[in-house]
Protein backbone atom coordinates (compact mmCIF):
# COMPACT_ATOMS: atom_id res chain seq x y z
CA UNK A 1 0.00 0.00 0.00
CA UNK A 2 1.14 3.56 -0.56
CA UNK A 3 3.46 4.87 2.08
CA UNK A 4 2.37 8.22 3.21
CA UNK A 5 3.99 9.99 6.12
CA UNK A 6 1.52 11.22 8.69
CA UNK A 7 2.63 14.85 8.56
CA UNK A 8 2.85 15.02 4.80
CA UNK A 9 -0.11 16.73 3.18
CA UNK A 10 -2.25 14.57 0.96
CA UNK A 11 -1.94 16.00 -2.48
CA UNK A 12 -2.67 14.13 -5.64
CA UNK A 13 -4.82 11.06 -6.13
CA UNK A 14 -4.88 9.12 -9.38
CA UNK A 15 -8.21 7.33 -9.81
CA UNK A 16 -8.13 4.29 -12.08
CA UNK A 17 -11.51 2.78 -12.90
CA UNK A 18 -10.93 -0.79 -13.98
CA UNK A 19 -13.15 -3.51 -15.35
CA UNK A 20 -11.39 -6.68 -16.51
CA UNK A 21 -8.05 -5.01 -17.12
CA UNK A 22 -5.73 -7.76 -15.88
CA UNK A 23 -3.53 -7.48 -18.95
CA UNK A 24 -2.74 -3.80 -18.48
CA UNK A 25 -3.34 -2.81 -14.87
CA UNK A 26 0.15 -3.63 -13.56
CA UNK A 27 1.83 -1.65 -16.28
CA UNK A 28 -0.50 1.29 -15.81
CA UNK A 29 0.21 1.44 -12.08
CA UNK A 30 3.96 1.09 -12.62
CA UNK A 31 3.93 3.87 -15.23
CA UNK A 32 2.08 6.27 -12.99
CA UNK A 33 4.34 5.40 -10.09
CA UNK A 34 7.41 6.14 -12.19
CA UNK A 35 6.34 9.60 -13.34
CA UNK A 36 4.35 10.59 -10.26
CA UNK A 37 6.20 9.05 -7.33
CA UNK A 38 4.46 11.19 -4.71
CA UNK A 39 0.93 10.74 -5.96
CA UNK A 40 -1.38 8.16 -4.45
CA UNK A 41 -3.18 5.71 -6.67
CA UNK A 42 -6.58 4.16 -6.13
CA UNK A 43 -7.88 1.43 -8.39
CA UNK A 44 -11.63 1.09 -8.37
CA UNK A 45 -12.37 -2.42 -9.54
CA UNK A 46 -15.89 -2.57 -10.91
CA UNK A 47 -16.62 -6.19 -10.13
CA UNK A 48 -14.12 -7.62 -12.64
CA UNK A 49 -14.33 -11.33 -13.35
CA UNK A 50 -10.62 -11.59 -14.06
CA UNK A 51 -7.62 -11.00 -11.80
CA UNK A 52 -7.55 -7.21 -12.05
CA UNK A 53 -7.90 -6.75 -8.30
CA UNK A 54 -5.28 -9.36 -7.44
CA UNK A 55 -2.74 -7.90 -9.87
CA UNK A 56 -3.36 -4.36 -8.70
CA UNK A 57 -2.93 -5.36 -5.06
CA UNK A 58 0.21 -7.31 -5.88
CA UNK A 59 1.95 -4.13 -7.02
CA UNK A 60 1.73 -2.87 -3.44
CA UNK A 61 1.57 0.60 -4.91
CA UNK A 62 -2.12 1.29 -5.03
CA UNK A 63 -5.21 1.26 -2.89
CA UNK A 64 -7.68 -1.17 -4.37
CA UNK A 65 -11.41 -0.78 -3.87
CA UNK A 66 -13.35 -3.85 -4.97
CA UNK A 67 -16.96 -3.00 -5.71
CA UNK A 68 -19.12 -6.00 -4.80
CA UNK A 69 -21.19 -5.81 -7.99
CA UNK A 70 -20.70 -4.28 -11.42
CA UNK A 71 -22.07 -0.75 -11.09
CA UNK A 72 -20.92 0.79 -14.38
CA UNK A 73 -18.18 3.26 -15.22
CA UNK A 74 -19.92 6.36 -13.84
CA UNK A 75 -20.51 4.99 -10.38
CA UNK A 76 -17.04 3.43 -10.42
CA UNK A 77 -15.32 6.74 -11.06
CA UNK A 78 -17.59 8.39 -8.52
CA UNK A 79 -16.35 5.95 -5.88
CA UNK A 80 -12.91 7.43 -6.55
CA UNK A 81 -14.26 10.94 -5.98
CA UNK A 82 -15.90 9.88 -2.73
CA UNK A 83 -12.58 8.42 -1.60
CA UNK A 84 -10.72 11.57 -2.66
CA UNK A 85 -13.17 13.79 -0.83
CA UNK A 86 -12.99 11.80 2.38
CA UNK A 87 -9.19 11.77 2.33
CA UNK A 88 -9.24 15.43 1.35
CA UNK A 89 -7.00 15.28 -1.69
CA UNK A 90 -6.24 18.61 -3.36
CA UNK A 91 -6.23 17.14 -6.85
CA UNK A 92 -7.58 14.05 -8.51
CA UNK A 93 -6.69 12.61 -11.88
CA UNK A 94 -8.94 10.15 -13.64
CA UNK A 95 -6.89 7.69 -15.65
CA UNK A 96 -8.14 4.69 -17.63
CA UNK A 97 -6.95 1.25 -16.59
CA UNK A 98 -6.50 -0.02 -20.13
CA UNK A 99 -3.31 1.81 -20.99
CA UNK A 100 -4.90 4.30 -23.41
CA UNK A 101 -3.40 7.29 -21.68
CA UNK A 102 0.19 8.23 -21.10
CA UNK A 103 1.18 8.52 -17.49
CA UNK A 104 3.71 11.22 -18.35
CA UNK A 105 0.85 13.46 -19.42
CA UNK A 106 -0.70 13.52 -15.96
CA UNK A 107 1.69 16.38 -15.28
CA UNK A 108 0.46 18.17 -18.39
CA UNK A 109 -3.08 18.06 -17.04
CA UNK A 110 -2.14 19.14 -13.54
CA UNK A 111 0.00 21.98 -14.83
CA UNK A 112 -2.87 23.16 -17.01
CA UNK A 113 -5.21 23.00 -14.03
CA UNK A 114 -3.06 25.49 -12.17
CA UNK A 115 -1.99 27.59 -15.13
CA UNK A 116 -5.50 28.05 -16.50
CA UNK A 117 -6.97 28.41 -13.04
CA UNK A 118 -9.46 25.73 -14.06
CA UNK A 119 -11.55 23.34 -11.97
CA UNK A 120 -11.38 20.54 -14.49
CA UNK A 121 -8.92 19.84 -17.28
CA UNK A 122 -9.71 17.28 -19.95
CA UNK A 123 -7.04 15.49 -21.93
CA UNK A 124 -8.09 15.73 -25.56
CA UNK A 125 -7.01 13.83 -28.65
CA UNK A 126 -8.46 16.41 -30.97
CA UNK A 127 -7.71 19.92 -29.83
CA UNK A 128 -4.48 19.97 -31.82
CA UNK A 129 -3.70 18.36 -35.14
CA UNK A 130 -1.18 15.85 -34.10
CA UNK A 131 -0.46 12.19 -34.25
CA UNK A 132 -1.87 9.52 -32.01
CA UNK A 133 -4.84 7.22 -32.01
CA UNK A 134 -7.98 9.06 -33.07
CA UNK A 135 -10.65 6.35 -32.97
CA UNK A 136 -12.92 5.25 -35.82
CA UNK A 137 -14.78 7.52 -38.24
CA UNK A 138 -18.27 6.92 -36.84
CA UNK A 139 -17.06 7.45 -33.34
CA UNK A 140 -15.46 10.71 -34.35
CA UNK A 141 -18.80 11.89 -35.74
CA UNK A 142 -20.41 11.17 -32.38
CA UNK A 143 -17.67 13.06 -30.59
CA UNK A 144 -18.15 15.99 -32.98
CA UNK A 145 -21.86 16.11 -32.14
CA UNK A 146 -21.05 16.29 -28.44
CA UNK A 147 -18.60 19.09 -29.11
CA UNK A 148 -21.28 21.10 -30.90
CA UNK A 149 -23.93 20.50 -28.26
CA UNK A 150 -21.67 21.33 -25.38
CA UNK A 151 -20.51 24.45 -27.14
CA UNK A 152 -24.14 25.48 -27.67
CA UNK A 153 -25.14 24.85 -24.10
CA UNK A 154 -22.21 25.84 -21.97
CA UNK A 155 -20.21 27.96 -24.41
CA UNK A 156 -17.01 26.08 -23.76
CA UNK A 157 -15.34 24.32 -26.62
CA UNK A 158 -14.55 20.79 -25.52
CA UNK A 159 -13.35 18.77 -28.48
CA UNK A 160 -13.06 15.43 -26.75
CA UNK A 161 -16.11 14.97 -24.56
CA UNK A 162 -15.68 11.24 -24.28
CA UNK A 163 -12.15 11.40 -22.95
CA UNK A 164 -11.72 9.68 -19.61
CA UNK A 165 -8.41 11.39 -18.91
CA UNK A 166 -9.23 14.30 -16.62
CA UNK A 167 -7.83 16.28 -13.74
CA UNK A 168 -9.94 17.87 -11.03
CA UNK A 169 -9.36 20.31 -8.21
CA UNK A 170 -10.83 19.98 -4.73
CA UNK A 171 -13.93 21.97 -5.58
CA UNK A 172 -14.75 19.67 -8.50
CA UNK A 173 -13.98 16.53 -6.45
CA UNK A 174 -16.44 17.60 -3.75
CA UNK A 175 -19.13 18.30 -6.31
CA UNK A 176 -18.67 15.09 -8.28
CA UNK A 177 -18.60 12.92 -5.17
CA UNK A 178 -22.24 13.98 -4.80
CA UNK A 179 -23.31 14.28 -8.42
CA UNK A 180 -21.94 12.08 -11.14
CA UNK A 181 -23.81 10.48 -14.03
CA UNK A 182 -24.34 6.70 -13.99
CA UNK A 183 -23.47 5.17 -17.31
CA UNK A 184 -21.60 6.76 -20.21
CA UNK A 185 -20.83 9.66 -17.88
CA UNK A 186 -18.13 11.64 -19.69
CA UNK A 187 -20.06 13.96 -22.02
CA UNK A 188 -22.82 14.44 -19.48
CA UNK A 189 -20.32 15.31 -16.76
CA UNK A 190 -18.98 18.13 -18.96
CA UNK A 191 -22.46 19.67 -19.22
CA UNK A 192 -23.15 19.11 -15.56
CA UNK A 193 -19.92 20.83 -14.55
CA UNK A 194 -20.24 23.62 -17.09
CA UNK A 195 -23.79 24.36 -16.11
CA UNK A 196 -22.92 24.53 -12.45
CA UNK A 197 -20.26 27.14 -12.96
CA UNK A 198 -17.09 25.06 -13.06
CA UNK A 199 -14.25 26.21 -15.25
CA UNK A 200 -13.38 23.56 -17.82
CA UNK A 201 -10.30 23.54 -19.99
CA UNK A 202 -8.78 21.15 -22.47
CA UNK A 203 -5.19 20.24 -23.23
CA UNK A 204 -3.81 18.07 -25.95
CA UNK A 205 -2.84 14.57 -24.90
CA UNK A 206 -1.82 11.71 -27.05
CA UNK A 207 -3.93 8.60 -26.96
CA UNK A 208 -2.71 5.10 -27.64
CA UNK A 209 -4.82 2.21 -28.75
CA UNK A 210 -5.88 0.20 -25.76
CA UNK A 211 -3.29 -2.33 -24.60
CA UNK A 212 -5.84 -4.81 -23.40
CA UNK A 213 -9.51 -5.32 -22.71
CA UNK A 214 -12.31 -4.21 -25.00
CA UNK A 215 -14.17 -0.99 -25.55
CA UNK A 216 -17.40 -0.94 -23.64
CA UNK A 217 -19.25 0.58 -26.57
CA UNK A 218 -19.73 -0.91 -30.04
CA UNK A 219 -22.36 -1.67 -32.67
CA UNK A 220 -25.98 -1.14 -31.68
CA UNK A 221 -24.83 -0.08 -28.27
CA UNK A 222 -23.26 3.04 -29.74
CA UNK A 223 -26.66 4.18 -31.02
CA UNK A 224 -28.13 3.62 -27.60
CA UNK A 225 -25.12 5.47 -26.19
CA UNK A 226 -25.73 8.54 -28.35
CA UNK A 227 -29.45 8.67 -27.58
CA UNK A 228 -28.98 8.11 -23.88
CA UNK A 229 -26.25 10.71 -23.53
CA UNK A 230 -28.11 13.29 -25.62
CA UNK A 231 -31.24 12.77 -23.54
CA UNK A 232 -29.23 13.11 -20.35
CA UNK A 233 -27.65 16.33 -21.64
CA UNK A 234 -31.04 17.83 -22.55
CA UNK A 235 -32.46 16.92 -19.16
CA UNK A 236 -29.45 18.47 -17.49
CA UNK A 237 -30.23 21.72 -19.24
CA UNK A 238 -33.78 21.90 -17.93
CA UNK A 239 -32.79 20.89 -14.42
CA UNK A 240 -32.26 23.69 -11.92
CA UNK A 241 -28.65 24.46 -11.09
CA UNK A 242 -27.36 22.61 -8.09
CA UNK A 243 -26.72 24.90 -5.18
CA UNK A 244 -23.49 24.25 -3.39
CA UNK A 245 -22.82 24.93 0.22
CA UNK B 1 -84.19 -11.51 -24.07
CA UNK B 2 -81.32 -13.84 -24.75
CA UNK B 3 -78.99 -10.88 -25.04
CA UNK B 4 -79.97 -9.64 -21.60
CA UNK B 5 -79.14 -12.96 -19.96
CA UNK B 6 -75.70 -12.98 -21.57
CA UNK B 7 -74.93 -9.53 -20.32
CA UNK B 8 -76.00 -10.55 -16.86
CA UNK B 9 -73.65 -13.50 -16.86
CA UNK B 10 -70.85 -11.24 -18.02
CA UNK B 11 -71.71 -8.85 -15.23
CA UNK B 12 -71.51 -11.60 -12.61
CA UNK B 13 -68.19 -12.72 -14.00
CA UNK B 14 -66.90 -9.15 -13.93
CA UNK B 15 -68.00 -8.63 -10.34
CA UNK B 16 -66.59 -11.96 -9.23
CA UNK B 17 -63.33 -11.28 -11.08
CA UNK B 18 -62.92 -7.85 -9.53
CA UNK B 19 -63.68 -9.15 -6.04
CA UNK B 20 -61.26 -12.05 -6.43
CA UNK B 21 -58.61 -9.67 -7.66
CA UNK B 22 -59.09 -7.35 -4.68
CA UNK B 23 -58.91 -10.32 -2.32
CA UNK B 24 -55.76 -11.53 -4.05
CA UNK B 25 -54.08 -8.12 -3.61
CA UNK B 26 -55.14 -7.96 0.03
CA UNK B 27 -53.79 -11.44 0.60
CA UNK B 28 -50.46 -10.43 -0.92
CA UNK B 29 -50.27 -7.45 1.42
CA UNK B 30 -51.22 -9.63 4.37
CA UNK B 31 -48.43 -12.06 3.56
CA UNK B 32 -46.05 -9.10 3.20
CA UNK B 33 -45.32 -10.14 -0.36
CA UNK B 34 -46.47 -6.71 -1.49
CA UNK B 35 -45.81 -3.39 0.26
CA UNK B 36 -48.88 -1.27 0.89
CA UNK B 37 -47.28 1.60 -0.96
CA UNK B 38 -47.08 -0.37 -4.18
CA UNK B 39 -50.50 -2.00 -3.73
CA UNK B 40 -52.44 1.26 -3.66
CA UNK B 41 -52.53 1.73 -7.43
CA UNK B 42 -53.63 -1.87 -7.94
CA UNK B 43 -56.40 -1.53 -5.39
CA UNK B 44 -57.61 1.80 -6.74
CA UNK B 45 -58.05 0.38 -10.23
CA UNK B 46 -59.55 -2.86 -8.95
CA UNK B 47 -62.17 -0.78 -7.15
CA UNK B 48 -62.82 1.23 -10.29
CA UNK B 49 -63.45 -1.99 -12.19
CA UNK B 50 -65.62 -3.38 -9.43
CA UNK B 51 -67.81 -0.28 -9.40
CA UNK B 52 -68.08 -0.33 -13.19
CA UNK B 53 -69.18 -3.98 -13.10
CA UNK B 54 -71.85 -3.31 -10.48
CA UNK B 55 -73.07 -0.02 -11.85
CA UNK B 56 -73.28 -0.82 -15.55
CA UNK B 57 -75.03 2.41 -16.46
CA UNK B 58 -71.94 4.18 -15.15
CA UNK B 59 -69.80 3.07 -18.02
CA UNK B 60 -72.35 4.41 -20.52
CA UNK B 61 -72.62 7.73 -18.67
CA UNK B 62 -68.85 8.16 -18.52
CA UNK B 63 -68.48 7.22 -22.19
CA UNK B 64 -71.16 9.71 -23.11
CA UNK B 65 -69.48 12.44 -21.10
CA UNK B 66 -66.12 12.09 -22.84
CA UNK B 67 -67.61 11.32 -26.26
CA UNK B 68 -66.83 7.65 -26.65
CA UNK B 69 -69.61 6.10 -28.75
CA UNK B 70 -68.79 2.49 -27.90
CA UNK B 71 -68.85 2.11 -24.06
CA UNK B 72 -66.59 -0.96 -23.82
CA UNK B 73 -63.85 1.16 -25.43
CA UNK B 74 -63.98 3.32 -22.31
CA UNK B 75 -63.31 0.18 -20.32
CA UNK B 76 -60.21 -0.57 -22.41
CA UNK B 77 -59.08 3.01 -22.02
CA UNK B 78 -59.39 2.75 -18.24
CA UNK B 79 -57.45 -0.49 -18.31
CA UNK B 80 -54.70 1.06 -20.40
CA UNK B 81 -54.39 4.09 -18.15
CA UNK B 82 -54.16 1.76 -15.18
CA UNK B 83 -51.37 -0.25 -16.82
CA UNK B 84 -49.47 2.87 -17.81
CA UNK B 85 -49.57 4.34 -14.35
CA UNK B 86 -48.56 1.12 -12.68
CA UNK B 87 -45.68 0.56 -15.11
CA UNK B 88 -44.42 4.10 -14.64
CA UNK B 89 -44.52 3.51 -10.92
CA UNK B 90 -42.39 0.40 -11.52
CA UNK B 91 -39.82 2.39 -13.48
CA UNK B 92 -39.60 4.95 -10.70
CA UNK B 93 -39.15 2.27 -8.09
CA UNK B 94 -36.51 0.49 -10.18
CA UNK B 95 -34.58 3.74 -10.65
CA UNK B 96 -34.64 4.37 -6.95
CA UNK B 97 -33.53 0.83 -6.20
CA UNK B 98 -30.60 1.07 -8.59
CA UNK B 99 -29.58 4.39 -7.06
CA UNK B 100 -29.62 2.83 -3.60
CA UNK B 101 -27.83 -0.21 -4.93
CA UNK B 102 -25.08 1.99 -6.33
CA UNK B 103 -24.58 3.85 -3.06
CA UNK B 104 -24.48 0.63 -1.06
CA UNK B 105 -21.94 -0.91 -3.44
CA UNK B 106 -19.70 2.16 -3.27
CA UNK B 107 -19.79 2.24 0.52
CA UNK B 108 -19.23 -1.48 0.78
CA UNK B 109 -16.20 -1.32 -1.52
CA UNK B 110 -14.66 1.55 0.43
CA UNK B 111 -15.41 -0.08 3.78
CA UNK B 112 -13.90 -3.41 2.75
CA UNK B 113 -10.70 -1.64 1.78
CA UNK B 114 -10.58 0.33 5.01
CA UNK B 115 -11.11 -2.84 7.00
CA UNK B 116 -8.31 -4.63 5.18
CA UNK B 117 -6.01 -1.72 5.99
CA UNK B 118 -6.97 -1.82 9.64
CA UNK B 119 -6.48 -5.55 9.83
CA UNK B 120 -3.03 -5.26 8.28
CA UNK B 121 -2.08 -2.52 10.70
CA UNK B 122 -3.18 -4.67 13.62
CA UNK B 123 -1.22 -7.73 12.57
CA UNK B 124 1.82 -5.51 12.11
CA UNK B 125 1.39 -4.15 15.62
CA UNK B 126 1.10 -7.62 17.12
CA UNK B 127 4.41 -8.57 15.59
Amino acid sequence: MPNRQRNQPKKILVIIPAYNEESSIKLVIADIRRVMPTADIVVINDGSQDRTSEYAKATGRAWVVDLPVNVGIGSTVQTGFIFARRQDYAFAVQFDGDGQHKAAEIRTLLTALRRENADVVIGSRFCEDRIGFKSSFTRRIGIKIFELINWLFIRTRITDNTSGFRAYNRKAIRFLAEHYPHDFPEPEAVILLGRNGFRLREVYTEMCERQGGRSSISGLKSIYYMIKVLLAIMINMIRPKITRS
Amino acid sequence: MNLDVNINIIQYIAIAGSVLFILFIIELIRKKALHEAYAILWLVFALVFLSLSIWRKGLEIVSGLIGISYPPAALFLTLMIAMFLILIQFSIVISKLSENNKKISQELGLLKMEMEQLRKKQTRKRK
